[in-house]
């Protein structure tokens, strides 16, 4: 892999707590695997980055070779790779995802 | 071969399933990015296997990401994936 994009991952986790490697962004949200991450975080209103691969092609190939995980979305959490849309799905609906993020020391809570 | 059963032909080799269902769900994406006419871009696959037993989650859908990497090189677009040990699923 490209070295430069490589380390533009690197930054985005190690500056982010909480990144989402997205299609589209979180406002528009191209792909409904995405969408479906997106919609989790926003239910837990947890504060994350959204990187768009569809914006950079160096991005879209790169994160799935920096994760050893060939599809989108990728949730980093804490610099660490969580999983892609069936893993956060899966943790969101056993209450795992929270349990999790507030490990980290990240809020997750639904509004009241 | 359909790329269903090739998916079912590869993960069976590999894993040994004591249940394997796979579902082409193409249709349901028809018009979104990465459909084609004629399907076979989409799948839905629940596997259970003892093979799971002692890994996380991100290593046992990394697995079968690797078994099928041929497929996802191929045009497999997306696949939907619930993987489970024979005890979880019980």
């Amino acid at each position: 892999m490209d070295e430069t994009v490589a380390a533009r991952i690197k930054q985005e986790i190690d500056d982010n707590q909480v990144v989402l490697f997205m299609k589209g962004t979180p406002v528009f949200p191209q792909c409904g695997f995405s969408a479906a991450v997106v919609q989790i975080l926003s239910h837990l209103n947890v504060k994350f980055k959204g990187v768009d691969v569809l914006q950079d092609p160096g991005i879209r190939q790169g994160i799935k070779d920096f994760s050893n995980w060939p599809t989108i979305p990728q949730l980093y959490v804490k610099g660490e790779f969580v999983g892609g849309c069936d893993i956060i799905r899966e943790m969101f609906q056993n209450g795992e995802l929270q349990d999790f993020l507030q490990t980290n020391g990240i809020e997750a809570k639904p509004a009241a | 071969m359909a790329v269903a059963e090739t998916i079912e032909h590869k993960l069976t080799q590999a894993l040994a399933p004591q249940r394997l269902k796979i579902v082409d769900d193409s249709e349901k994406h028809k018009g979104h990015a990465g459909y084609r006419e004629g399907g076979e871009t989409h799948f839905s696959v629940e596997v259970v296997s003892e093979a799971f037993t002692g890994q996380n989650r991100v290593a046992r859908q990394r697995r079968v990401y690797e078994i099928l990497a041929e497929e996802l090189a191929a045009g497999v677009h997306a696949l939907q994936l619930k993987t489970l040990t024979p005890e979880e699923d019980a």
